[in-house]
């Protein structure tokens, strides 16, 4: 595919002339700007932005946390009260850090349901789906080892619950479990090389945006009418698209501002709330605390990994088929990896020919339960393992996997979508009114109806 | 597999909500005023100085400050002592220290760039960041909507910690517990620690029992965020700086969209 017809970068000096023989590279920075893009998407295409200013953001607060952290399990806990009392801004670096985490998964849930509703991850756009998901679990492991670090009692008891779950594998559960410790339990190697990965993995996560922004550079981004963008000529695709230089950079841009006004008044007034008490409490292997929760970014899939006990039918079964492999541990840790798996899915799981859930009556209500869901299995992933929780998190996971692997194949068949637009611009219109025409410039004086 | 699922949901409706009520009702905790709470709120000098004394004359008897340094007692926002007063505090303590004249670790007469002694003997946790490791209000149903409206409350619990005991006493296992409806479980191994009358404070304000305590823990809240005041002005500058950006933007947001999307054309070219 070689993406939507638009104009190329031409060199307009000696000097660019000179550059872009040796390295096509302005081209590069150009083509990347100016892309043609949907002029009809919403607000809910804003999240790609914050979450690569967000990215940005923890690399370069935890750059500066790094420089005066000490990976030690005597030393961590104090070095980061270190940071917090005699550090210049130091508080404000490591409150910006850890909200900012919270701020990554806000946008990341954001944009992961925006994908779903309008069938982002529909052909041809699968490839730049998976990136998303592969970015999600590192985002995920990041996370989980950030937390770690500064070794406070959740820190310490969060990594050995989580750690443990890869004890649950058959045979060679535990010896997986003690490499990735790095010893019989956590403990100072554990620390050292959950600061290494932690410190790699943002890394990971910049080249991998990198080629997941490259990717839907080619197919175009969808739009909230899942209709394709005209290839068939320059003038046809300008009437469905506008330039991402200046329309979206500064509609992007308005909505960042907003989010990190939200932002910094939790850091500047309560950066405590979606934090735990206990972390603030120097780890110690002998007092466990009388609830380890994760962080909220977690709660729906750990309630998913609690909700298959050795009571549940699914689970009993396969128990009885895989002779005994499979028990009630290991079918949680499968089964919370199996929520992302069959989102992952979602490309293949998905038959409907509309891409946009906007035309689809059925689809609809399915989705807005889907999300409704998510906060149910948050919700419950806080609670105690104890009835009704438990049940009703085993209902909430249940309709989880319901929604991927049932709702979504039999949609397909047995629903009848509406009428879509023929084209954007006929969607932009109807959005605007007959004034809303093709591309021009600011200034420039409105076209007649014709064009 | 059917029936749980229906329990469930009927559950969701119909009992969930008052039957989760109940589970939290162990501790009572009082939910005392404090001048740094709210956006607005910083720490009150002369509160934070008598909640030292507090601290000095009582609870450093068993508990330490471990992470706090004694110069940090004339920064900004805290409880304003002069630099010569900071120092003239540390020649009060002695800390356990290295020497490195002789390589070893000795108690010695405190300086101000040291932190305030660690207290191990009898076994009683550090208190330097308690008012934030200890939280007074949760929930409803772990919802989090007490600590949005009341703040994590980890000074209201030390407070309600202090003024809660019953006066009931226990022995378990060679300890004495006692009676404390503040904390989880109800019986605690402390002994009354505050009784009334037990500092005479310099600026004459009451020294009853639950202004000592709410004394020491406006103290313990300043050990456990020094920087709340600069966060705060923080919170604000950022705040108003985006707000502001966010209008302009706004602004020149929809001046770019204007021709594209057709309406207030003429009024703009």
């Amino acid at each position: 595919m070689a993406g939507i017809p638009h104009d190329h970068y031409q060199p307009g000096s000696t000097a660019e002339r000179w550059v872009e023989r040796r390295i096509p590279i302005i081209g590069l920075l150009y083509n990347t700007l100016m892309i043609p893009t949907p002029k009809n998407l919403n607000w809910m295409w804003i999240w790609g932005i914050v979450l690569t200013f967000t990215l940005v953001l923890q690399i370069v607060t935890g750059i500066v946390l790094v420089m005066h952290y000490t990976p030690n399990v005597d030393l961590a806990f104090a070095s980061v009260e270190h940071i917090m009392r005699n550090v210049n801004g130091g508080w404000a670096l490591r409150y910006i850090h850890a909200n900012g985490a919270s701020l990554f998964f806000v946008a990341v849930y954001a944009h992961i349901f925006r994908n779903l509703y309008y069938g982002s991850y529909k052909a041809p756009r699968e490839i730049t789906w998976i990136i998303g998901i592969v970015i999600y679990l590192l985002m995920m492991g990041t996370a989980f080892m950030g937390y770690v670090l500064p070794w406070g009692q959740m820190s310490f008891w969060g990594a050995t619950v989580i750690t443990g779950l890869f004890g649950a594998v058959p045979w060679v559960g535990e010896s997986i479990q003690s490499w990735l410790l790095g010893g019989p339990a956590v403990d100072n190697a554990t620390l050292n090389r959950f600061f290494s990965l932690h410190y790699l993995f943002p890394f990971l996560i910049l080249g991998l945006t990198i080629v997941h922004i490259w990717s839907f550079h080619s197919t175009g981004n969808n739009n909230p009418t899942g209709v394709e963008v005209r290839r068939t000529s320059k003038e046809e695709a300008k009437k469905d698209t506008l330039p991402f230089w200046p329309y979206f950079v500064i509609k992007d841009l308005f909505a960042l501002a907003v989010i990190l006004l939200g932002f910094f008044a939790i850091v500047g007034f309560m950066p405590n709330y979606l934090g735990h008490p206990d972390n603030y409490i120097e780890a110690n292997a002998l007092s466990t605390p009388a609830h380890i929760v994760p962080e909220w970014y977690f709660l729906p899939f750990y309630a998913i990994l609690r909700a298959f006990t050795a009571d549940v039918w699914v689970v009993i079964a396969a128990n009885w088929i895989t002779g005994g492999i499979v028990d009630a541990k290991f079918f949680g840790v499968i089964a919370m990896f199996g929520a992302i798996i069959v989102m992952a899915l979602a490309p293949w799981l998905d038959t409907s020919s509309v891409r946009s859930g906007r035309y689809r009556p059925m689809f609809k209500w399915w989705f807005w339960l889907l999300v409704f869901d998510f906060f149910v299995l948050m919700w419950l992933g806080s609670m105690p393992a104890e009835e009704p929780w438990a049940s009703m998190a085993l209902f909430a996971s249940a309709y989880w996997f319901a929604y991927f692997l049932v709702i979504l194949p039999l949609l397909g068949v047995i629903e009848k979508p509406e009428a879509r637009p023929a084209t954007i611009e006929e969607d932009f219109v109807a959005h605007y009114g007959d004034g809303a025409t093709g591309m021009r410039l600011p200034g420039e004086k409105a076209a007649g109806p014709a064009e | 597999m059917l029936s749980k699922v229906i329990t469930a949901a009927a559950l969701v409706v119909a009992i969930a909500i008052p039957a989760a009520a109940a589970e939290t009702g162990h501790q009572t905790i009082t939910d005392y005023e404090f001048p740094f709470e709210g956006p607005f709120g910083t720490y009150d000098q002369t509160q934070l100085q008598r909640g030292l004394k507090v601290y000095s004359q009582v609870c450093a008897g068993c508990h330490g400050l471990k992470f706090v340094p004694i110069r940090t007692l004339s920064d900004d926002g805290g409880p304003g002592f002069s630099e010569e007063q900071a120092k003239a505090f540390a020649s009060e303590m002695e800390v356990y220290r290295l020497n490195e004249d002789i390589g070893e670790y000795e108690y010695r007469t405190a300086d101000v760039t040291d932190n305030f002694p660690e207290v191990t003997a009898a076994g009683a946790p550090d208190l330097s960041l308690m008012a934030k490791a200890r939280a007074g209000f949760h929930g409803p149903l772990n919802l989090g909507i007490n600590q949005l409206l009341r703040g994590t409350g980890g000074p209201e619990y030390i407070a309600s910690l202090m003024t809660s005991y019953t006066g009931e006493e226990m022995e378990q296992a060679g300890t004495i517990l006692y009676e404390n409806t503040a904390f989880p479980g109800g019986w605690i191994s402390m002994a009354p620690p505050l009784y009334g009358d037990d500092v005479e404070f310099d600026d004459g304000a009451p020294s009853d029992i639950e202004s000592e305590a709410k004394d020491v823990a406006a103290f313990l809240m300043w050990t456990a965020e020094p920087k709340l005041a600069a966060r705060k002005q923080m919170g604000f500058i950022a705040v108003i700086m985006l707000a502001v950006l966010s209008v302009l933007l706004y602004l020149t947001n929809k001046r770019i969209w204007a021709p594209v999307k057709g309406y207030k054309d003429e009024k703009l070219s």
